[in-house]
């Protein structure tokens, strides 16, 4: 089919709207035009599940009850590095309703040996750290598995071994891998580049710059061109995604194939892994996903566990419930790895840049994919950038991409230099941003623009004008604001794809695997069908969650909307195009003529049905060499914080964020806004609370509970305005975006941004908790006495 | 958990005659089930309190003071118009303590019979002290939420919030056992925190708290309770401070009496810091003084010299907020 010339909206609503020349295949819907000009998409519409979800009729993965399900109970290593000499369960086995007991003998996710020969022949997996999995049993109760999982005898070898990052890159620390070890990516992005050099526990450095580069130019050169050097060293804490519902499946093998009900972010994701590992044809294995209670990065693929459970099934004959318990899934399943950054920026006296220098170390674990240094790379364009990220491997849990992969701990150390810089050129934060923050001519994936427009929204909004020195209040307790700018990147999922159907009647189902982790994805699939036919949002039924239907995104990567509504819109516009016909009314009729209502029953067949995958943007895919699904235009978004310190006790009190974010085309700012919520909620909590102990003696995680592992609570939370704009670029038939990670980037830096505007001091470690704050706030207490 | 039997006895008799060396009383159940879950205690069998009349009233006696069932719930304290009046430290504790769901659950007896929550104690692979093993693991590990007075031996603080100004305000409480009721101070009722190890309270096996008491305070007395934590909702304090005070009619502080918690494996008694009240005015220059004197002989931890701070600030508030109530 020969290609069309189409004109779509390119620009900002209310700043420079206009329309842009896109080239696109023929069979491509008309032009959406702006929101301000449709009924339904970019209105505020309810999720259609809403209802479910807060009467607990939504059944979860947790909820799934099958007739003769049994119950696993995972054990798991009390060791943090160790030989496995032996496993005796056969007082397991011989426990009361005790069905199956499988033994792990391949180790999912972290990062494994480049040569497995390094370690000797091993029976078993070794043991890198407290709570890897070794076996599971599966009995006819929760109890009576987890009465049995007790009898079972391991007698281990013990390895030396190091939980501590700083300790972790001593010569002469004990390895956590005998050899270099590399960790694939995932779905969400996080792990690793592979092939990256290694000494003792400490993988890298990788160099990198901005547009793929292993550097910019040349920053010593940088420096010396440069009238001001400001620099700093940032440390972030390891973070556990501790989503509501831990991970878990129901797993159920018989005759026709494997059925997996799974928490999960990838329905297509845990249907491949299964495949793969189980030696299983993709069409033997079917994954359900109806609702799902959280994810933020750590579920993508089977999971031992998920392995475990669908062997237990195997051997039981019987479906097999194993769901995590809290302290497995802080301890096991994933967290945000650990940063320690050295920042060092060069700057003309007008705040022009000269050199970016940014070098960072942290722990994923027995994992890869500490690297921080996205927002050093991308953020600011800058002649001369170079990035060195190690990876240094400690005896703990492996990470999992976690929300915008190494972004928050970018930003909070790249953000807070950038105001040190401010300060030291006496430029106001915002006016330096307003400078330096410009889109990178050699970049077609960039947020400048988008960020110039947010940061004079949220200026007004905050009132920044009313901004003071450091420590102007009187009294203990002092007041500030701070900005902090975020940016993310727009990854699309070529493998979208839905059907749409009408039927006789004038029903209308879409049907995707993909799976709706809370962004509401199930809602916007309605909006768009709705908009497409002309019909309610609440009359379209949408079946998602299923690899019996066409693959789904991964919902990782702020992917999901972006990928998957042009695919739907496309197959909506199809599905209508085929009524039509079916009908023997003219393509070309309009309005009430060609409404499914009128057209429908005239249909001479039951069904008609299209089917639509995402293809390339309009305009071609962004940056150099078109690298595949990476979209023009990025994400940006600018946070600003407003905190109250007691200098006394170190209380940091947040009481205001204004988020101004963009994300293309919203298509339910109702969800988009709640998902900023979420973003800032989880930032905050990260910025003053969240943080893995492990007991350096042993191991173990001393946190693994929602009691001392601290995560903001309801008096927490503060006043949180959320501005959105609408940014139209023409690069797809709906032009929509994700929200997910652009929104949590920004915040705790903002908030330390605005910790310092209170007090004239700088906390540069995450958390921000009391002692940390008095510990930066001693030197003026000492000067006060 | 390890199973166990339920009984469900009606009357304090019956209850009393079911408890014993392999059974535990349980009330609202909140740190039990915890214990439970995590193999701390496996009791064959589970004595549930809530069925026995006349443990949940809160009666105020005039002159007497106020007798406070213990099963009387948080919530319930934190709302009683009359404690709120006349012992308003124990009414703010109350209302601080943990979450709204907790609180709605949680008993006044079983918060003074909570277990240490240090999270090498809360970890069934940890053989502590408390647990009758030979090693505190805190001490040279992670203690930053730890001890700072009185942590030679265990290093974990006292996990009950209501202790602090139940002791700041004189409160004793009843003990019944078979052999009949002994009425003890709760300055007594907790082991001393040298000879703390399994045993942490005068408590007998067979025996239950049936009552907490609290003396009528005096003309001109009040009472006040700072908890400073890191988070304001589900947190247990880094710090808290009970003051209770008399005055005189000139204004000067007659007694003092400052507790703090979360400082010590019990709570502590901050006598340096009530000498420096008696005598005094209550106002910023006596209290920042006691906020001062407070922290002497403080022995903290490798993580945990921050308390120091906030015990100051906090004494120094509570002192000023007992001023104003004393007004």
């Amino acid at each position: 089919m020969a290609d069309v010339t189409i004109r779509v909206p390119s620009g900002i609503a209310g700043v420079d709207l206009g329309e842009v020349e896109r080239t696109v295949p023929a069979d491509e819907p008309p032009p959406l035009p702006p929101n301000d000009r449709l009924s339904v998409l970019g209105k505020p519409t309810p999720r259609l599940d809403g209802r479910a979800k807060v009467t607990g009729a939504a059944r979860y993965t947790a909820d799934v009850r099958l007739p003769g399900m049994l119950f696993a109970r995972v054990v798991r290593s009390t060791l943090p590095h160790a030989r496995i000499r032996s496993i005796d369960t056969s007082a397991a086995e011989r426990a009361p309703g005790v069905r199956a007991v499988h033994v792990v003998d391949h180790l999912l996710g972290g990062a494994h040996l480049r040569d497995p020969k390094q370690e000797g022949p091993a029976t078993y997996p070794v043991v890198r750290y407290v709570g890897q999995p070794i076996l599971a049993v599966a009995a006819v109760s929760a109890a009576a598995a987890d009465d049995a999982a007790r009898l079972v005898r391991i007698d281990y070898e013990p390895l030396p071994f190091v939980v501590d990052v700083e300790e972790a890159r001593k010569p002469g620390a004990p390895l956590v891998f005998p050899g270099a070890a590399d960790q694939g990516g995932s779905a969400g992005g996080g792990g690793g580049p592979a092939g990256v050099p290694q000494t003792g526990n400490v993988r890298g450095p990788a160099r990198s710059g901005p547009h793929g580069s292993k550097g910019l130019g040349d920053v010593e050169r940088g420096f010396a061109e440069a009238d001001v050097v400001v620099e700093g060293t940032f440390r972030t804490q390891v973070q556990t995604h501790s989503a509501m519902e831990t991970h878990g499946v129901v797993a159920d093998w018989g005759a026709d194939g494997l059925t997996v009900y799974a928490s999960t972010q990838g329905t297509s994701t845990v249907r491949d892994e299964m495949a793969e590992v189980l030696d299983l044809p993709k069409s033997k294995v079917r994954v359900l996903t109806e609702f799902m209670g959280g994810g933020f990065g750590a579920k993508f693929g089977a999971g031992n566990f998920g392995v475990l459970a669908a062997r237990l099934s195997q051997k039981a004959k019987a479906p097999v419930r194993l769901m995590l318990d809290r302290r497995e899934e802080h301890e096991s399943v994933g967290n945000r790895p650990s940063s320690v950054a050295r920042i060092r920026i060069g700057a003309k006296k007008d705040g022009t840049l000269t050199a970016i220098h940014f070098v960072s170390y942290g722990t994923a674990g027995t994992g890869t994919g500490a690297g921080a240094g996205g927002p050093a790379k991308n953020l600011y364009p800058c002649p001369n950038v170079l990035v060195e990220e190690s990876d240094v491997f400690t005896n703990a849990g492996p990470a999992a991409a976690f929300r915008a992969p190494g972004h928050p701990q970018g930003a909070f150390g790249l953000e807070q230099t950038i105001d040190d810089l401010a300060e030291k050129l006496g430029i106001d934060p915002l006016a330096l941003r307003d400078r330096i923050d410009v889109d990178d001519p050699a970049e077609a994936w960039a947020a400048a623009s988008a960020r110039r427009v947010e940061r004079r929204i949220g200026a007004e909004k905050i009132a920044w004008s009313r901004r003071r020195p450091p420590a102007s209040d009187r009294g203990p307790v002092k007041r500030g604001i701070g900005v902090a700018q975020a940016l993310w990147y727009r990854f699309v999922n070529l493998d979208s794809a839905c059907e749409v159907r009408i039927g006789r009647d004038g029903s209308v189902e879409v049907l995707s695997a993909v799976q709706d982790i809370g962004g509401g994805i199930r809602t916007a699939m309605a909006q768009v069908v709705a908009e497409e036919l002309g019909i309610r949002p609440q009359d379209v039924v949408v079946r998602i969650g299923d690899t019996a239907f066409p693959p789904g995104p991964p919902s990782g990567g702020s992917v999901t909307t972006g990928s998957l509504t042009p695919a739907v819109r496309n197959a909506a516009y199809r599905a209508k195009q085929e009524m039509l016909r079916a009908a023997g009314v003219p393509g070309t009729a309009s309005g009430d003529d060609a409404s499914i209502r009128r057209v429908a029953p005239r249909m001479r067949i039951e069904q008609v049905s299209a089917h639509a995958v995402r293809g390339d943007d309009y305009g071609g895919f962004a940056g150099e060499g078109k690298r595949r699904g990476m979209g023009i235009g990025a994400y940006g978004g600018v946070q600003f914080a407003e905190v109250a310190v007691d200098v006394e006790t170190g209380v940091v009190k947040v009481e205001r964020i204004v988020a101004v974010h963009d994300c293309g085309r919203p298509l339910n700012p109702l969800a988009v806004r709640s998902q900023i919520h979420g973003g800032v909620i989880q930032g905050l909590s990260y910025a003053l609370y969240e943080n893995r102990v492990l007991d350096r003696a042993s191991g173990w995680m001393l946190n693994a509970n929602f009691e001392t592992y601290k995560i903001a609570g309801a008096r927490e939370i503060p006043s949180i305005e959320v501005h959105l704009i609408e940014e139209y670029r023409g690069r797809s038939s709906t032009d929509a975006g994700g929200i997910g990670e652009p929104s949590t980037v920004a915040t705790a830096a903002a908030v330390a941004n605005a910790v310092h505007n209170a007090t004239g001091v700088r906390v540069r470690e995450l958390p921000m908790t009391p002692e940390r704050v008095l510990t930066a706030l001693a030197p003026q207490r000492e000067a006060m006495r | 958990m390890k199973t166990f039997a339920w009984t469900d006895p009606a009357s304090l008799g019956d209850a009393l005659a079911l408890l014993g060396p392999s059974s535990i009383a349980k009330a609202g159940g909140v740190d039990l089930m915890d214990l439970l879950k995590e193999h701390l205690v496996a009791p064959a069998r589970l004595v549930n309190l809530l069925r026995v009349p006349g443990l949940d009233r809160i009666e105020d006696r005039g002159a007497q003071g106020l007798r406070i069932g213990p099963l009387v719930t948080l919530a319930r304290i934190a709302e009683d118009a009359t404690v709120a009046a006349r012992w308003r430290a124990v009414a703010e504790a109350a209302g601080h303590a943990a979450t709204p769901q907790i609180r709605n659950m949680a008993t006044i007896g079983g918060n003074l019979v909570q277990k240490p929550r240090c999270w090498y104690y809360r970890l069934e692979q940890f053989p502590c002290l408390r647990k009758g093993g030979k090693e505190c693991f805190a001490r040279e590990g992670e203690n930053a939420y730890h001890a700072v007075f009185a942590n030679e031996a265990c290093c974990a603080v006292h996990p009950s919030s209501l202790a602090t100004p139940l002791l700041a305000l004189g409160a004793s409480v009843e003990l019944t056992s078979p052999r009949g009721a002994r009425t003890v101070p709760l300055e007594n009722f907790f082991v001393p925190a040298r000879e703390l190890r399994m045993r942490d309270t005068l408590l007998d096996a067979d025996e239950l708290i049936t009552a907490i008491a609290l003396p009528a305070p005096a003309a001109g007395s009040a009472s006040a309770y700072v908890k400073q934590a890191q988070k304001e909702s589900y947190d247990w304090p880094l710090v808290e401070v009970a003051v209770a005070v008399d005055r005189g009619p000139t204004g000067a502080c007659t007694r003092a009496s400052v507790m703090l918690g979360a400082v010590a494996p019990n709570p502590w008694k901050a006598r340096a810091a009530e000498a420096a009240l008696v005598g005094r005015p209550l106002d910023e220059a006596s209290a920042r003084d006691a906020g001062k004197a407070a922290v002497q002989g403080a022995t903290p931890l490798r993580d945990n010299g921050y308390k120091l701070a906030l015990i100051e600030a906090a004494v120094r508030r509570a002192v000023i907020a007992a001023g104003e109530g004393a007004r």
